[in-house]
């Protein structure tokens, strides 16, 4: 690593609308708004702004810097999320630490007790996971010109014919729910048989091509005769030419004539 | 008997060649050696041999194509230089780029996994809620079960998806953190 190549990582700047403060024209402070990601990388922002040393941080010009920007961010009416103003805190207490003075009976070991360490440590440990959020950023642009070719149609990725048990299961108990009121009322039943009742959906399907699971079973009139419809459909579907369709998760059911295949 | 089952066929490289071509093109996924294996009924060394046969014949002829390595299979894919033309042709345009902070977060997340949400807080220092959420519906991140810990929070980890949007055979391909250390300071 040379010195030149230094500076290039450093201004690492993969994510083009990171946020920026521009000195100067009308205002006194104009601002990009984009999106610091934390108030640590406004920190690690502001630090390089000033140029200064991550390991000697300016705490007071820095937490100058950074209350100014919280004001005008507030000043816009951005919301300042609570982390921001936690860090603040953070900072204003450093800077008083750091004003107290030392403690002339302590040992030399207590004097390397530095108020900025900690902070230090968590900007080196988050600036790692910048650069490697960088990394990323970098190897999904790459990824993004590299192209596979389209799913090929097949059963498993045909949502048409997706309709499993559960599926007809929730049909079922959508129009179940909805009869408990008749249910009550029930005085007579008129038996219909399940061979009468396949009969009956065969036929209709056959002539209309393709039946409204729901419609089909909202013109059932008790909880039994829904029970033989139910069967029916599933023993049409097991035996006879015809599918159950589904065009969008918990979408209606339909059943539908499957076309003879032409050469 | 069991010698049987065990028993390989053995073709000759170039129909082994064109059979793995076949297959890696027709699957949805990267294809790995073992089911490559099971499907041929040849050992993966053979399957290996010959994938990378294909991938050198690919190369040689400056092929529009070429074999990836990635998520744990191969795949077969454009090269990255063709991208402007394919893009005209797919009229696509580059799908929305992750922000910063769902970045940052998925960075943490892939590091450190299995991960929960206040250990992400404590490195990023910022809460990383919306950021999960976005991460969870591109399905880049899983839930991993909970931290026997107190209040047990969820933890993330990366998925198979991930691997495969980010270009990566696994996990251990990613450079590693104390790598970015020495750029850092």
């Amino acid at each position: 690593m040379t010195a030149a190549q230094e500076p290039e990582q450093y201004t690492f700047d993969f994510h083009k609308e990171t946020a920026q403060i521009l000195g100067g024209a009308s205002d006194d402070l104009k601002v990009k708004i984009g999106d610091f990601a934390g108030p640590l990388d406004l920190l690690l922002f502001l630090i390089r702004q000033e140029r200064a040393d991550i390991f000697d941080i300016p705490i007071a010009r820095i937490t100058e810097k950074y209350l100014e920007y919280i004001r005008l961010m507030k000043r816009l009416d951005i919301s300042v999320a609570a982390d921001f103003l936690v860090m603040a805190a953070t900072l204003i207490e450093i800077k008083s630490r750091m004003l107290l003075p030392r403690d002339p009976s302590a040992t030399e070991e207590e004097e390397f007790d530095d108020p900025r360490q900690e902070l230090v440590d968590r900007l080196l440990e988050y600036e790692k996971f910048k650069t490697a959020a960088g990394m990323l950023y970098e190897r999904s642009t790459i990824e993004q010109a590299v192209f596979t070719r389209g799913p090929i149609e097949s059963d498993d990725n045909n949502a048409e014919i997706d309709a499993s048990v559960f599926d007809l299961l929730t049909v079922f108990q959508k129009i179940a729910a909805r009869h408990i009121e008749e249910i009550k009322m029930e005085i007579h039943r008129e038996e219909i048989s399940l061979a009468d009742m396949i009969k009956s959906l065969k036929r209709r399907i056959f002539e209309q091509a393709e039946l409204s699971m729901t419609a089909f079973f909202e013109e059932m009139h008790s909880k039994r005769e829904l029970v033989t419809a139910f069967i029916a459909v599933l023993e049409i579907v097991r035996t006879e030419s015809i599918r159950m369709v589904q065009s969008s998760t918990f979408g209606d059911i339909v059943l539908r004539k499957i076309e003879p295949q032409r050469g | 008997m069991d010698l049987e089952v065990e028993e390989k066929r053995s073709r000759p490289l170039n129909e082994l060649v064109a059979l793995v071509e076949a297959l890696i093109f027709v699957a949805d996924e990267p294809i790995g050696a073992k089911v490559l294996a099971e499907v041929l009924e040849e050992n993966k060394e053979s399957v290996q041999a010959a994938v990378e046969e294909l991938a050198r014949e690919y190369e040689s002829r400056e092929s529009g194509l070429q074999i990836r390595e990635i998520a744990g299979g191969w795949q077969i894919a454009t090269r990255t230089e063709l991208h402007e033309e394919v893009r005209k042709f797919l009229k696509t345009r580059p799908s929305a780029k992750l922000s910063l902070a769902s970045l940052e977060t998925l960075a943490v997340i892939a590091y450190k996994q299995p991960v929960t949400v206040p250990e992400i807080l404590e490195i990023r220092g910022v809460q990383s809620a919306s950021a999960i959420k976005t991460l969870l519906d591109k399905r880049l991140i899983v839930a991993k079960g909970r931290k026997e810990t107190v209040g047990r929070p969820m933890q993330y980890g990366t998925s198979k998806d991930f691997l495969v949007q980010f270009g990566l055979k696994d996990l251990s391909e990613l450079p590693s953190i104390e790598d970015f250390e020495d750029l850092v300071t």
